[in-house]
């Protein structure tokens, strides 16, 4: 066909649908279609892989000498987009080394999007100051990194701060399109099979860099170990990787249940804890088959083990559990009173220990966690999920980014995602920090709406949404004595003085969208950080 | 009260106070807070009226705050001053 035909055919088509379709052009020889002629003709089974003939050369085609060679190979060049996973969290030793090289390479101006960054982080603040980096796509940020983008003036671009289903969803969009994902694993073979429960450094489940690796252009594995093909179960998997660089540390696993995560023994935190898992009993969700999620943080993580005394003494167990799983959750499966564990991130080397035992601890990619644009996500069909806040006001929306001090220091992580989903959402949070009042007037930042939050359990009492039809009157049936958010504010308002309001600059630092990918508050900056 | 030797009370931890006071010529207050810019005027205020009621009228005073409520303040300042003074505190003024 030639292509003044096709032209005719399209203005037929459009002139005429039913025409064209019920009676298509004849080629103009039927013994020589066009399309034949377009396509090459064989010229021996290794002519386009010649690899093949060699069977080292096989093996070996995708493992680069070094992160440099892998770098050069890829292609990438200044304004591109690198992308990493978080799995490690404050031990992650993945980024720095590679943003150094890229530094070295003399790159310039790259979009860094990383599922979230950390502390560990703060070291990037020298590659944005030299150029190297010039955006930054990420769930949250803490420590001297935050501090200093906060502050203002460092940054050309403000920060895009995403849910984790969000990311997926802007990967989905191609809003976000990684050109390299670089992916730390303890261990893969030479194709590039990995998973995070071989090698040295177990960082458990790999499920955000799942999400990296389907939708980046090319994926470089940095790993610490080489093994034998082929490293099954693999979560990454050959088909996707293009390089592999053996490094000599892509992460320290006993600095994954630090910060954020770790577990506490602080008895405000605990005190928390017994209440919130008093909250799920009688919330209205309790019972045989039931889901949940324990986000990061202290209290929410404790609350668990609370839990599970009242599972017992109830003969109830639980389907599933979603998260951000804890080795106290992997106990409680192990015990048989949770029946499956769905794993986009492990908490602790419990839970990575029992993705790699159990079989019904299985990885979930980001995507699949909570994407609102993947064709189905886990945290639709939550029960219920305990949440932490940075504050939380009068209408019972969070803040889970910004500190009193305005600084950025902590994660959207999956806050909005769970919170739309799950049928009972309960925040956990002392009621003071430090004199500062968690329950305030107006969030300074919005990262989950009220409307998706229904209780709010403190140290000093329980709060209901009134929007939450049902669930005031079954804690109180239960003699939880639940008060309002108003009377929380009061009374820390009444112990700790009215805090006066921090003053921020014009700059906007960070742009934070809501998990469907629109804008759903900014950040300023704070002059004085 | 006078200050007649170095002394300490309190902690780093959070929701706690460091206060250090050493003798000095004249009434020097230093405050460092994690919480100036949101209690910062609360907490000179504290300070100085307990610094007031004790009498205390010449000497270092050092406050470092790490989000401690007024009455934890108001405790830490008179511990750091007993035990750097050797007159005994008039309880009917605190």
């Amino acid at each position: 066909m030639t292509e003044t035909k096709t032209t005719e055919t399209t203005q037929a088509a459009q002139a005429a649908p039913e025409a064209s379709t019920t009676t298509p052009a004849p080629p103009a020889d039927p013994a020589h279609p066009a399309e034949l002629d377009a396509l090459p003709a064989f010229s021996g089974w290794a002519a386009k892989m010649p690899y093949l003939r060699d069977s080292k050369a096989k093996r070996r085609r995708k493992v680069m000498r070094s992160l440099k060679e892998a770098i050069i190979r890829s292609g990438l060049t200044d304004g591109d987009t690198i992308s990493f996973h978080h799995h490690f969290r404050e031990g992650d030793k993945v980024i720095l080394q590679v943003v150094s090289q890229l530094a070295e390479l003399g790159l310039e101006n790259l979009t860094l999007a990383s599922s979230s960054l950390n502390n560990c982080h703060a070291g990037l603040v020298e590659y944005i100051r030299s150029g190297v980096i010039g955006r930054i796509y990420t769930s949250g940020m803490r420590g001297e990194l935050a501090r200093q983008i906060s502050a203002g003036g460092l940054l050309q671009h403000p920060v895009t701060i995403h849910s984790h289903g969000g990311r997926a969803a802007l990967m989905e969009t191609g809003e976000l399109k990684p050109k390299v994902a670089f992916l730390g694993v303890s261990a893969c073979d030479e194709y590039g099979n990995a998973n995070g429960f071989t090698g040295r450094a177990h960082c458990g489940s790999l499920g955000y860099a799942r999400t990296d690796a389907q939708y980046a252009e090319q994926v470089i594995l940095l790993t610490e170990q080489i093994v034998d093909y082929p490293n099954t179960p693999a979560s990454i998997r050959q088909d996707q990787v293009d390089f592999v660089v053996e490094v000599d540390e892509v992460g320290d696993p006993s600095r994954i249940n630090v910060g954020a995560v770790r577990n506490t023994k602080n008895p405000r935190d605990l005190l928390i804890a017994r209440r919130a898992a008093a909250v799920m009993e009688f919330g209205g969700y309790f019972e045989d088959g039931f889901s949940m999620q324990t986000g990061s943080g202290g209290a929410a993580t404790a609350t668990t083990l609370y839990l599970k005394d009242r599972m017992e003494r109830a003969g109830i167990k639980a389907a599933w559990a979603l998260g951000g799983i804890t080795g106290t959750l992997a106990s409680l499966h192990e015990q048989g009173l949770v029946g499956r564990l769905l794993d986009v991130q492990s908490f602790d080397a419990g839970a990575a220990e029992s993705l790699a035992t159990s079989p019904a601890h299985t990885e979930i990619s980001a995507a699949e966690y909570a994407s609102p644009l993947a064709k189905a996500c886990c945290v639709d069909e939550l029960d219920m999920v305990i949440l932490s806040a940075l504050e939380i006001d009068l209408k019972f929306n969070v803040n889970v980014l910004t500190g009193s001090d305005g600084l950025m220091m902590g994660a959207s992580g999956g806050h909005c995602d769970t919170a739309a989903g799950a049928k009972l959402v309960i925040v956990v949070a002392p009621l003071i920090r430090s004199r500062i009042p968690t329950v305030v007037e107006k969030v300074s930042t919005l990262i989950t709406p009220g409307d998706n939050v229904d209780v709010l359990v403190t140290d000093y009492g329980i709060a209901v949404n009134p929007r939450s039809v049902g669930v005031a009157e079954r804690l109180r049936a239960a003699g939880l004595k639940p008060t309002t958010i108003g009377d929380l504010y009061e009374q820390a308002l009444k112990i700790c003085g009215k805090p006066r309001q921090i003053e921020r600059g014009d700059e906007i630092v960070g742009i934070v969208r809501y998990r469907d990918g629109s804008v759903i508050d900014t950040v300023r900056n704070v002059p004085s950080a | 009260m006078r200050i007649v030797r170095a002394a300490v009370a309190g902690s780093l931890e959070s929701s706690d106070a460091l206060v250090k006071v050493a003798p000095n010529d004249e009434l020097e207050v230093d405050i460092q807070s994690t919480v100036m810019g949101q209690y910062g005027d609360a907490i000179t205020t504290v300070v100085n009226e307990t610094l007031e009621k004790l009498g205390v009228t010449e000497g270092f005073v050092s406050v470092d705050d790490k989000g401690a409520l007024d009455f934890a303040i108001r405790a830490r300042v008179q511990g750091a001053v007993f035990r750097g003074s050797d007159e005994q505190p008039d309880w009917s003024r605190l």
